[in-house]
């Protein structure tokens, strides 16, 4: 195994091109070989453009401007490519080949490596990764979490001298954050690499690192040091920053759950979706019950695969059910058909807002400022009023700053507020919200949680599909849990139960 | 990814030998049959093509399925020659420009068979083959590019995702406000938005996977090595024997009937 590498940065600092901001400024770090370092920051301090610099995939003079030194083992970044490994965020843009074998070689391959030793490596890296599945399985079919195993063991198999995560955990479920953090827990304690990674969740990485830097959004660093001083110490700092702190849970704060007007019931309900090529939709789940009430939050919750986004887009009025019924009672449907599938679009969008898991598919136009405008324009409120109501939402979720900006340039936490607030925008009578805190800060997702308890008190109703337990220990009055479809009434609602 | 990949193939003698011998026994039999405009060549070459296919694994539905345009394109071939090609003998049926005669109902029969030798047997290889074993062939063995070989290869995997996109941002479009009204030209208006949406979807998607190809060393200086050997053995020096096989009996069998015509002459 070959030892860890050292990183150096002398007053370095990155400035994205065209933008007047500097990502990271005046940085000043050394990491020792060896070391096992977690990066902290809030949204926007850095952590991920310092993250790439160390990768060398920055780019070149055209991509951003560069100050100051920044070295892996005294050599620029990116000659010292080949030493290297980073494991992204997305797990879907990361797989390259087709086959599980063949895509941990491919970092091998590119290195040079003789054809022998890769299938040598390839072995040893799954095995260090837990991924034990045959080399000739299709990438497609693994779950998010195994999907970062392999990109793990791609890295790894290049058999690097620093190992760079960024956000590796921020966008699976709870099971997939236990299997990738026990691999890298394991890798730790197998190499001598340097490993350095980014994250929000500092409880997921505590057992793992020995050394916590915390970079400044206003340049340089915050704090750095032993992970439990730095935490003892910056607590508060952290925590308002956005960083997850270990401590005690949110507490829900919203008054006992009413029984409000009921909106929408569905009876034997099944769910699933038609496979391009083919006839007939396939159903993910069946003799589902449920209603929604206005003032009443309900979370489904239950394992990868269980059609909890397939409901969500069933409710929606965005997928016809498969089978049973979905019905919009009076109240809510407002002289329409009973079923929201058949609603116009500008009709549906008054009475239901939907919030897609990933933001950028739900954008449609190139400012913010218009973004918002889209929805109150399509139901026929006048420019007028539809103005007042965006300068509205703009303050009360702090994008004002970006009214003018491209809604596909903001950070992961802005991108999240802007279409909760494109959702919200036609004061819809039912919320229907996809995985609403996946990838999420603290401080994003406190304003998320705050701004649905103000939603339901003024008497909207909530739908969140959720693997969040904070949140369904916050908001949720009732919870269906798929897989075993029945509601439960809330009462004696705990989170073991909701998330079992 | 069903739309472009079978996820496992099945396993066949064909599918067993390497892409490369089967595209350039597919190529040897299309080059050959464009030489010559006649329904003799494209007939025989049809049969013995035929004769192969048990060979290659292919199940009817997949041969249907993915064979559908070429079928299409060889039945519009065979009508528009009908009607439009130079006539010659007997007419048999004329309406103002159109005239079916004996002589453009041979060229259209020459032409249709034609376009179904040309293209069945270039498809149904291609379904029996392995993205990954053909990039390995035409990089190893033909010396391309690697960096074109693969580049297109990690793209051809995100061709499969369009469709499941393209879904999504309809879906979304829809829970907007924006999803239907306007006639037909607010239908127009929107297809073509939400084509653009696609395309800055599919560019990100992209550029992400290049930095993560990047991070793996891809497109460095190193002398690249391949962790899958792609050879060429017997069964592929056959492979290319049988497309020649078929090509010079399509060409035999159409000079010794006498219908053999050089296009270029």
């Amino acid at each position: 195994m070959p030892g860890g590498a050292q990183v150096n940065a002398r007053g370095w600092g990155w400035r994205h091109a065209g933008r007047s901001r500097w990502a990271v400024r005046d940085l000043e770090l050394t990491i020792e070989p060896g070391e096992r370092v977690l990066l902290l920051g809030a949204s926007g301090a850095g952590k991920s453009t310092l993250l790439h610099a160390l990768a060398g995939v920055l780019g070149g003079d055209e991509e951003g401007e560069a100050t100051g030194v920044l070295t892996v083992d005294a050599l620029p970044p990116s000659a010292a490519r080949d030493h290297v490994g980073l494991v992204l965020q997305d797990p879907d843009s990361q797989v390259v080949m087709a086959r599980v074998g063949d895509d941990v070689a491919f970092g091998c391959e590119n290195a040079g490596v003789p054809r022998v030793e890769i299938w040598e490596r390839v072995h040893d890296a799954l095995e260090a990764v837990g991924l034990q599945v045959p080399l000739d399985t299709p990438t497609a079919s693994l779950s998010g979490g195994q999907k970062q195993r392999l990109a793990l063991a791609g890295a790894i198999a290049m058999r690097p001298r620093l190992l760079l995560l960024d956000e590796p955990t921020a966008n699976l479920d709870p099971a997939g954050v236990a299997e990738v953090r026990d691999a890298v827990a394991r890798l730790a304690e197998a190499t001598d690499a340097t490993i350095v990674v980014v994250e929000h969740r500092v409880a997921v990485w505590t057992e793992t690192v020995q050394r916590v830097v915390v970079l400044d959004a206003g340049g340089g660093v915050l704090a750095d040091g032993r992970t439990d001083a730095v935490l003892a110490r910056e607590s508060g700092r952290l925590s308002e920053a956005g960083i997850w702190v270990p401590g005690p849970a949110p507490e829900r704060t919203r008054a006992a759950p009413v029984e409000g007007e009921c909106l929408l019931s569905a009876r034997s309900l099944a769910v699933g979706r038609t496979p391009f090529g083919t006839r007939t939709a396939q159903a993910v789940a069946s003799d589902i019950e449920l209603a929604l009430q206005r003032g009443r939050a309900l979370a489904v919750t239950g394992p990868n695969g269980a059609g909890k986004s397939t409901l969500a887009l069933t409710v929606a009025g965005l997928l016809p059910p498969v089978g049973g019924t979905i019905t919009a009672e009076d109240g809510f449907r407002r002289g329409l058909r009973p079923e929201p599938m058949r609603w116009k679009s500008r009709q549906l969008v008054s009475r239901v807002g939907t919030v897609f898991q990933d933001p950028e598919h739900q954008f449609v136009r190139t400012r913010v400022r218009d973004e918002l405008a889209v929805g109150p324009l399509a139901t026929g409120a006048d420019r007028a009023r539809t103005m007042r109501r965006v300068d509205e939402l703009l303050s009360r979720l702090r994008l004002s700053r970006l009214a003018e900006a491209n809604p596909f340039t903001l950070s992961g936490g802005e991108k999240r507020r802007l279409s909760v607030a494109t959702a919200i925008a036609t004061e819809p009578d039912l919320l229907v919200l996809d995985e609403p805190t996946f990838g999420q800060d603290a401080r994003t997702w406190r304003e998320l949680a705050a701004l649905l308890d103000e939603l339901l008190t003024a008497g909207h109703s909530v739908m969140a599909v959720t693997h969040d337990d904070a949140l369904v220990h916050v908001l949720a009055d009732d919870v269906l849990e798929l897989g075993d479809s029945r509601v439960r009434r809330p009462g004696a609602l705990t989170i073991a139960e909701a998330t079992r | 990814m069903s739309l472009v990949l079978t996820g496992r193939l099945r396993s066949s003698r064909i599918a067993r030998v390497n892409p490369v011998a089967k595209l350039a026994a597919a190529l040897l039999v299309s080059l050959t049959l464009v030489l010559s405009i006649d329904w003799v060549s494209a007939t025989v070459a049809l049969a013995l093509e035929a004769a192969i296919l048990p060979f290659t694994g292919v199940g009817a539905r997949q041969f249907w399925l993915r064979t559908a345009p070429v079928w299409v394109a060889a039945v519009a071939a065979t009508v528009a020659t009908a009607l439009y090609g130079a006539d010659a003998g007997f007419v048999l049926w004329s309406f103002g420009f159109v005239t079916v005669s004996q002589g453009s109902l041979m060229l259209a029969a020459a032409i249709g068979l034609r376009v179904l030798a040309i293209g069945l047997p270039g498809v149904v290889l291609f379904a029996t083959s392995d993205p990954t074993e053909l990039a390995d062939g035409l990089a190893q063995l033909v010396h391309l590019p690697a960096r074109f070989v693969l580049g297109a290869l990690a793209a051809l995997r995100l061709v499969g995702l369009f469709v499941d996109d393209w879904r999504a941002l309809a879906r979304a479009r829809r829970a907007r406000g924006i999803g239907d009204g306007g006639g037909p030209i607010g239908w127009l208006r929107r297809l073509g938005s939400q084509a653009f949406a696609l395309l800055v979807l599919s560019l990100r998607r992209g550029s992400k996977l290049a930095t993560a190809m990047e991070a793996k060393g891809f497109g460095g200086s190193q002398r690249r090595t391949w962790a899958r050997a792609s050879r060429f053995g017997r069964a592929e020096v056959v492979m290319v024997l049988i497309g020649a096989g078929v090509a010079g009996c399509a060409v035999a069998a159409a000079v010794a009937a006498g219908s053999w015509n050089l296009v270029v002459s």
